[in-house]
């Protein structure tokens, strides 16, 4: 018996590899010293790891666009332009999600690269999704993602919340996975493939007389996503788990998380399944309501910056969610640009929310925020922007994202999806705006002015620099979605 | 010849690099104030410059003068856009005079850096409304002047000031949500019909048609949104609160300029976009107007206090102006834009002299006043040429735009009209009480104490007076600006069965 080794494009997989390389370099380290490596040395090998695969994609990019796609590793793997921008997105949040990191670790005095270690596995996870051409390999990288983050939710042992949130996010995560197998099995079942181009190619050349297989499997998929990226009604782990986590990670949820999740789903749903589309477009739009409302709704009463933060990630995943809807190019390039644009703002903020609670990382009460403007302006002023740009003021990537994927769900003639989801976001606004009027209340005490450590400093002013600079003048980040979305459907 | 556009760019980006210039130096005493003082004076000059410049006659340019556009992201369709026309250039210039007069006749010394970078921005977006001549360049300013309103009634408002500004801002949002909505399906729907790349050109949407149905549907979703910033009746119900808890200087550029926001809209997009709907939403239309007109004449008499009664009387005065907007006659559009322009003016002057009544006394409760003739009679002065402006005499600048406006709606839609004269009768009704109260009569013993106008506040409102007047005996230069660009509107609405 021989073993066929598929022929490999190790170009395609080199982001993969090198956030994988540089993780295990890290646990090496950490195994065989004798000593715990220093904070500095694990952030530093990441952020190189996440520049090295910018550099990749940059690469990658261009390659792409003299000689086209193609798929590799027999056919498992697509090495595509909205694999390659997707990875980008998910490089810029694995830098930035580190350098949260970096300065929680000092605050908290923790020691060690295990937090770097496993936000490049979860990145890892979420860039092979986003490159995957095969139900397996969706799997792999979910199965990849959800396990670094289990152990990271849980990171900080000394809290009881950390425990209990990782507990219900690894129960509930579990089931997700089990489901999303048998979702899988069900899938090949009715199609006798879980390669997604060999999928669209049977599902288009034949007629399925009974497709209850199919639809069962479909439906099992998209709960196990549903669930990954917050959206309703698999959101009730969403604020319990934002809570106890450690900070810095509740910005990759909506970052690296998302832009693996949302990348599957859409090779699954608008590649794979995109001849169904009037089955499951029902689906999903009753899916984007559901988010959008309850997200909304649940936003506007929460006094923890926390939790708020979660249910609106609720409402953005609603608005997110609309753009695969439409199934179309323009629809896909929106969605794209939504998640690449969202990753910075979020951890920005989720930068800003770890400071403002200071040490112990758990007291995240919006009436912390009175008065930041005095002790700060510069962070209050940044947080004010982040807040508008999720709220989706003009001159924001949050409006040029909301606007996207509004334009794309009336163009594929959802007239009441776009009133929906604009209801949504006005009563989500109430929420944005008043957190940003506490910065600005005026307080009787004399507050303590904040020192903003180097590394917050450069993931607020890279989130800050790019929702306005990227809102005021989208052409370019919109047309390289546009470009890189070009050939779905 | 066309004009440069280079007097449009300044005009929007000016008070966005005042309002940083005045951030900078909010810590200086008085440094952020000159800056603002003096970026608002040069707005002035400017909007002055390009309406008096201004040509309707522009080869190709369906009266459009100082035009440009350069696209910045194709896939979104965003432009930036700017143009004017004779009913754009009145309201550029009081956009500017507003803003200026509220600097000079209501200032706020606290925290007076931030304050005046509020009111710039909201120069700024507002010159970005009345400039744009694309759907969704105009829809980002008019949802970005959210902002300035909101901060300014939260930091320096009322002691309620934080409710009013919530209930305000979820109005508009919400309000303007349907108009996003309706803006993009014109903008896919011009895509679906002529094909290309997704635009918002104002002259591109302008050729895309639309089915009857469809053209209600997407009127109703303008309208919801200015007539929720108009205000017209039964969306008004933020604008008491907020008038009454606005500071001064953000109180005169609300209900001066930012209710013509609605009205402009209204005729530019809702009407100039949509004729296919207009003979279904017309009587519709000028019906609210009506309730508008005397639901307000109603609701002022029984006012508590003189913000509140602005409140009213600006419901009215927009009632009138919706009623000239949906005639569907020249004249009583050209009315209608014309009254606009006044309505700003004068709602300048009175709004500051309010202003200048409560630096006196704590509170403007019309049952506290009384008997202010003898202690303030260049006030009262001032505020009797005011109120009769309101009431349409003859002679001033009220006059001319109420009487064109029911000429105007006589020929079209009689009784509409009809009804709304008993609006002019009640409108003499509710200002005379009211004056009556608040200035006639005996006088108390700390009312008798107040000092009349000082030379500064007098600097501030009697240009208002003096160009009520002059527009009150001469609006020939207005008008025929005005004029051209309503004509053209209103014949492309409706081609046939205008009355003149």
């Amino acid at each position: 018996m021989t073993l066929h080794v598929p022929a490999i494009n190790y170009l395609a997989l080199l982001p993969f590899l090198l956030v994988t390389a540089a993780a295990l370099k890290l646990l090496m380290l950490t195994a065989l010293m004798r000593r715990r490596i220093a904070t500095s040395l694990a952030t530093w090998t990441a952020v190189v790891a996440g520049l090295a695969v910018l550099g990749t994609t940059l690469v990658q990019w261009y390659e792409l666009d003299r000689y086209g796609s193609s798929v590799t590793a027999a056919g498992a793997i697509v090495y595509d332009p909205f694999g390659v921008l997707m990875t980008a997105g998910i490089a810029v949040s694995l830098i930035l999600a580190v350098l949260n990191g970096h300065d929680w670790q000092r605050r908290e005095g923790i020691v060690g690269a295990e937090y770097q270690m496993l936000v490049l596995l979860a990145a890892g996870g979420a860039i092979l999704m986003a490159q995957a051409n095969d139900l397996i390999i969706v799997f792999l990288g979910l199965e990849i993602l959800s396990i670094a983050l289990y152990c990271l939710i849980a990171f900080n042992r000394r809290r009881q919340a950390s425990a209990e949130s990782a507990m219900k996010y690894f129960l509930l995560g579990g089931f997700a996975a089990a489901i999303f197998i048998y979702g899988v099995a069900l899938t090949y079942g009715a199609t006798g493939t879980t390669n997604l181009t060999n999928i669209a190619y049977f599902l288009g050349s034949n007629h399925l007389l009974h497709p209850g297989l199919l639809l069962a499997g479909g439906g099992l998929m998209l709960v196990a996503f549903v669930f990954k990226v917050e959206a309703a009604p698999f959101h009730f782990w969403a604020p319990d788990v934002y809570e106890g986590e450690p900070t810095p990670l509740s910005g990759a949820h909506a970052s690296i998380v998302w832009a693996g999740a949302f990348a599957a789903l859409v090779r699954i749903m608008v590649v794979a399944l995109g001849s169904q589309q009037s089955t499951w477009r029902p689906l999903f739009f009753g899916l984007i309501v559901a988010s959008i409302a309850t997200g909304a709704l649940l936003t506007i009463q929460q006094s923890n910056a926390k939790r708020l933060l979660a249910y609106a990630s609720v409402t953005q995943s609603g608005f997110v969610l609309l753009g695969i809807w439409a199934g179309t190019a323009s629809g896909v390039a929106a969605t794209t640009f939504y998640v690449v644009t969202y990753g910075p703002v979020v951890l920005a903020t989720f930068a800003i929310v770890g400071l403002v609670s200071g040490p112990g990382d758990s007291d995240h009460a919006l009436t912390r925020y009175q008065g930041l403007s005095r002790r700060n302006p510069w962070l209050a002023a940044s947080l004010a922007v982040l807040l508008l740009s999720q709220l989706g003021v003009p001159f924001t990537t949050g409006f040029d994202a909301k606007f996207g994927v509004l334009a794309a769900t009336l163009d594929a003639g959802n007239v009441w999806g776009a009133v929906v989801a604009m209801m949504g976001a006005a009563v989500a606004a109430f929420a944005y705006l008043r957190w940003t009027t506490t910065l600005y209340a005026d307080v009787d005490e004399t507050l303590a002015p904040l020192v903003v450590p180097w590394a917050t400093r450069v993931v607020v002013g890279f989130g800050v620099l790019t929702t306005v600079v990227v809102g005021v003048d989208p052409g370019l980040i919109t047309s390289i979605s546009s470009h890189a979305t070009l050939l779905f459907q | 010849m066309m004009h440069s556009s280079v007097w449009l760019s300044l005009l929007l980006l000016l008070p966005f690099v005042g309002a940083a210039v005045a951030l900078v130096l909010r810590r200086r005493q008085g440094a952020a104030y000159l800056v603002a003082v003096v970026t608002s004076a040069i707005e002035v000059a400017l909007s002055l410059f390009v309406a008096f410049s201004y040509k309707s006659t522009v080869a190709g340019a369906q009266g459009f003068d100082f035009a440009v556009r350069h696209v910045l992201s194709n896939p979104l369709g965003l432009a930036y856009d700017l143009a004017v026309d004779g009913i754009s250039i009145w309201l550029v210039v009081l956009t500017a005079v507003t803003v200026l007069f509220a600097l000079l006749g209501a200032r706020d010394r606290r925290d007076e850096g931030s304050y005046v970078a509020w009111q710039l921005l909201l120069l700024g977006c507002s010159m970005g409304c009345f400039l744009a001549h694309d759907l969704l360049e105009f829809f980002i300013f008019f949802d970005l002047i959210l902002l300035p309103c909101y901060f300014m009634l939260t930091r320096w408002g009322g002691l309620q000031g934080r409710a009013a500004a919530m209930k305000f801002f979820l109005y508009t949002f919400l309000g303007s949500a349907f108009m996003l909505v309706a803006i993009i399906y014109l903008g896919v729907t011009h895509v679906h019909e002529f094909g290309g790349a997704l635009t918002f050109a104002y002259g591109a949407i302008g050729q895309t048609t639309t089915s009857h149905v469809v053209s209600i549907w997407l009127f109703a979703g303008f309208a919801v949104a200015f007539a929720v910033k108009a205000p017209i009746w039964p969306l008004h119900t933020w604008s008491p609160s907020t008038y009454e808890q606005a500071p001064a200087a953000a109180g005169v550029e609300m209900s001066a300029l930012l209710s013509k926001l609605g009205t402009y809209g209204l005729l530019r997009f809702a009407v100039g976009l949509l004729p296919a709907a207009q003979s279904t939403v017309r009587p519709v239309m000028l019906t609210l107007a009506i309730i508008s007109i005397l639901y307000g004449a109603l609701v002022a008499c029984t006012a508590k206090n003189l913000r509140t009664f602005i409140a009213y009387s600006s419901l009215s005065q927009m009632g009138f102006i919706t009623l000239g907007v949906m005639s569907g006659s020249v004249i009583g559009t050209q009315g209608a834009v014309f009254l606009m322009l006044n309505h700003g003016l004068i709602t300048i002057g009175i709004f500051l002299l309010v202003g200048y009544l409560e630096r006196r006394r704590a509170n403007v409760t019309i049952a506290e006043l009384g008997g202010l003739q003898r202690p303030m009679p260049v006030y009262a002065g001032i505020f009797t040429l005011l109120m009769l402006a309101t009431m349409g005499l003859p002679g001033l600048s009220g006059f001319v735009g109420e009487y064109l406006i029911l000429i105007g709606t006589f020929g079209t839609h009689a009784w509409w009209a009809l009804a709304a004269t008993l609006g002019v009768v009640a409108s003499a009704a509710y200002w005379l009480w009211a004056y009556q109260r608040s200035f006639h009569g005996a006088v108390d013993a700390t009312n008798a104490e107040l000092p009349d106008v000082s030379s500064r506040e007098r600097a501030a409102v009697v240009p208002m007076v003096v160009l009520i007047v002059v527009l009150g005996v001469f609006p020939g230069p207005v008008l025929s600006r005005i004029s051209t660009a309503v004509t053209a509107l209103v014949t492309h609405v409706s081609p046939s069965g205008v009355s003149k």
